[in-house]
């Protein structure tokens, strides 16, 4: 039963360098060649290399297929799980801060919903498609140190540049703002 | 009531039968078919059918289950002819380096033509347990059509179908009792597939959909698990909360195996409360699995429910030493574990204080491909193990470096080991103490373990380990072999070494014609043979198909490959003559 690719490639965990050859089973053999030592009569190891490289080399062991003999299934679950992203997350009046992990959750309205939980504090996935009109708005402090407003950029992009959430009121949000509109106004008088 | 396909023998009377064979057996057919259909282990049921040809087809007939290893040894028809009254089939398909890529996709193995013979020959089939097999939504929907008894099936490392396939066999399958998708690649649609367990559907006793990624219909779930009072397994995915975790336990308490769903949700005290009080309920618990994404400080509500587990699988959850030997303090009674490396050397001696029980251990590599100061665990964890649990005979270790000394004092603290796998991960590692091979490492496993059936071998290893293997192994019947050896004569030493040696797995190594040629009058006796990126030519290939014709010898070629070399080569015995079904990078010499 002859069957066309139905996808799954997609899926399939690669080994090797983005932009390689589609199938890692028809990567050029010289790259497995380069895998093979062999062991001459004085017991020393000699490398029969395209690349001189050694046997040991990060990019060798990059590229040989199917090694170590992990099965693809494990190999996507582990990598997944290295990533523990775990952010402060402050909310205006808490006494306490929490953590949350933005890895656990596949959207904003997924970490709205965590937020919502978490603080008890309702319409935060309001906020993020209306903030102009809520009580409350999230915020994050990004890689520079700029605090931003959450939903603006996608998702996978604000999981890597968030490093702490806040839940501002709405009122205090306004005050800041203010605060910067003056600092800009100074600086501009100063120049 | 058994509806069997009735014999057409000459039925001679009881009398008569003791007079004409005097000397041979005196039974009636009917009693020796009741006392060989006692017989439940394939080996004695293979002896007993080589008694004589009334033994023989005692056997035939009362054989309910077979196992067939490589689906390409046999065919369908074949088989039906021989064995008229089967109820469960296990069939294997690709060989086992195809989990790590390295047999390309259509390849065959498909089960379809098998289901199609099955429906004809054997409409009462029950069970179907398949390997490294590729399985249509169509096969699954035809499937569930055609066997009204059908009860149970389970998938291992199979690919081609999707959750369309499952709500096939949820919604026609009406006395199904076992749904087990392990380590599949599944095409996840859509969550509609639990929703098509018909209301009136009570049956299920082994419920596993841990691989899926997707959210499944969590009310679904929840009635099936309500209404299925006799359910025993129950594995979810990582979709599943806490929360939900909790309320499926109040409702299973019964449950034997669990495979949690994701342990890392924001949990307030009533329901942390609520969640260890549901595993202190479930008081058949003997295996736990899943914990995909934990938050450790939540593994003490595991606690009460420790105690009588004999199987731990946390390999996909990569905790650290301190919370598996907080965990472990209270798991006394564990058998078999399965861990990720994350819990390193110290992990391990919690290992050997905590479990001495421990027949089973597997740590898996959290991250196989990273590189200089990756942790991990090493040859002083291993050591450790040994030392604590001295029951251990199963063991799969993935490290970074090993020594030939801590193999050997391994094996003497564990002399049993009936399956070794060792994994050292940078191809052609020495011991890293003394920059010397690793033969000594294997040959004091062979040397040490007599029981040894299963061995996997790593790291820089000279003809010497082959050697080593050939003359000690005598009980080995499965090995693989991944960049080792230095001529043809190490595998020739295995060849001719080791009487019991079913299945041999090779890739990168100096192995060429000679060795593939040394083997010609054993592979019949053995399941298969994969030699893959050696120095095989396809002349080799083609004298060894020429000299043994009752050999499927097998070239997968790829494009842009040298046209003498035969890289991947695949061996196997069969009755059923060459493929019929092979792709065109198959070639069948």
């Amino acid at each position: 039963m002859a069957r066309e690719g139905l996808g799954f490639e997609i899926t399939e965990l690669r080994l090797g360098l983005p932009g390689e050859p589609k199938s890692l089973v028809s990567t050029n053999k010289n790259e497995k060649k380069r895998m093979f030592s062999e062991i001459d009569d004085n017991g020393e190891k000699e490398k029969k290399s395209n690349t001189g490289g050694n046997l040991k080399t990060t990019e060798s062991k990059a590229q040989v297929v199917g090694w170590p003999p992990v099965c693809s299934y494990r190999k996507k679950n582990s990598m997944n799980e290295a990533t523990k992203m775990y952010v402060k997350v402050s909310m205006d009046g808490a006494p306490f801060l929490r953590k949350i992990d933005l890895g656990m959750h596949k959207g904003y309205s997924e970490l709205a919903l965590a937020l919502e939980k978490l603080f008890g504090c309702y319409g935060m996935g309001e906020a993020l498609k209306d903030p102009e009109n809520c009580e409350h708005v999230p915020i994050y402090e990004d890689k520079e140190g700029d605090w931003m407003l959450v939903g603006d950029v996608p998702w996978e992009m604000f999981m890597e540049s968030c490093k702490r959430l806040r839940i501002m009121k709405r009122s205090d949000a306004w005050q800041i703002e203010k605060t910067y509109i003056e600092i800009d106004e100074i600086k501009e008088k100063n120049v | 009531m058994e509806c069997c396909n009735k014999r057409r023998m000459m039925k001679e009377s009881p009398e008569s039968n003791f007079m004409n064979r005097r000397g041979s057996s005196c039974f009636p057919d009917e009693v020796l078919e009741r006392v060989i259909g006692m017989l439940k282990s394939r080996k004695d049921r293979s002896s007993v059918s080589l008694v004589c040809k009334e033994w023989y087809n005692a056997e035939r007939w009362s054989r309910r289950n077979v196992f067939i290893g490589n689906c390409y040894s046999v065919s369908p028809e074949i088989l039906t002819r021989r064995f008229p009254n089967i109820r469960s089939v296990t069939l294997k398909g690709k060989p086992r380096f195809s989990d790590f890529n390295l047999v390309p996709a259509n390849w065959g193995a498909d089960i379809h033509f098998w289901l199609v013979v099955f429906a004809e020959k054997y409409p009462f089939l029950e069970e179907l347990r398949l390997k490294r097999m590729t399985v249509s939504d169509e096969s699954l929907k035809f499937l569930a059509r055609s066997f009204p008894n059908f009860k149970a099936i389970s998938l291992q490392n199979c690919d081609g179908f999707s959750t369309d396939g499952l709500a096939a066999i949820a919604a026609d399958c009406k006395n199904l009792t076992e749904l087990d998708i392990q380590e599949n690649v599944i095409d996840d649609k859509n969550d509609n597939w639990l929703t098509c367990f018909p209301e009136s559907f009570t049956s299920l006793e082994v419920l596993n959909f841990s691989i899926l990624h997707n959210d499944v219909n969590f009310d679904a779930l929840e009635k099936l698990v309500t209404r299925c009072k006799s359910l025993k397994t129950l594995k979810l995915n990582k979709s599943i909360t806490l929360e939900q975790l909790q309320r499926l336990l109040f409702r299973a308490p019964q449950l034997c195996e669990l495979g949690t769903g994701s342990f890392s949700q924001e949990l307030t005290t009533q329901q942390y409360s609520e969640l260890e009080s549901a595993f202190s309920n479930c008081k058949n618990l003997n295996t736990l699995s899943g914990l995909w994404v934990v938050t450790p400080q939540y593994l003490p509500v595991l606690y009460p429910a420790c105690a009588n587990l004999t199987f731990l699988n946390f390999s996909y959850a990569p905790l650290d030493s301190d919370d598996i030997a907080k965990l472990l303090v209270h798991c006394a009674n564990i058998r078999r574990l399965w861990v990720v490396d994350t819990i390193e050397d110290k992990g391990l001696e919690a290992v050997g204080t905590h479990c001495p029980l421990l027949e089973e251990l597997r740590v898996f590599p959290a991250d196989p491909f990273a590189e200089g100061d990756a942790r991990g665990v090493t040859d002083s964890g291993f050591i450790a193990v040994s030392q604590g649990c001295r029951n251990l005979h199963y063991v799969l270790y993935f490290c970074r470096h090993m020594t030939n000394a801590a193999v050997a004092t391994v094996v003497q603290n564990c002399p049993d080991f009936t399956h070794f796998r060792l994994c050292i991960m940078n191809p052609g590692q020495p011991d890293y103490r003394t920059s010397e091979p690793m033969d000594e490492a294997f040959g004091a496993v062979v040397k040490t373990c007599s029981k040894l059936q299963r061995l996997a071998i790593s790291g820089l290893l000279t003809d010497l380990t082959f050697e080593y293997i050939g003359k000690y192994a005598k009980n080995l019947e499965t090995l693989s072999v991944a960049f080792a050896g230095s001529s043809d004569w190490g595998m020739q030493c295995v060849l001719e070494g080791c009487p019991k040696l079913r299945k041999l797995e090779i890739r990168d190594c100096p192995f060429g014609n000679a060795a593939l040629l040394s083997g010609l009058e054993k592979y019949e006796s053995m399941r298969s043979l994969w030699m893959s990126d050696c120095k095989v030519t396809m002349n080799g290939c083609r004298l060894l198909a020429k000299e043994m014709p009752r050999l499927n010898v097998e070239v997968i070629k790829e494009d842009g490959s040298d046209d003498s070399q035969a890289e991947r080569v695949y061996v196997y015995r069969s009755v059923a003559g060459p493929r019929r079904d092979a792709p065109p990078f198959v070639l069948t010499l």
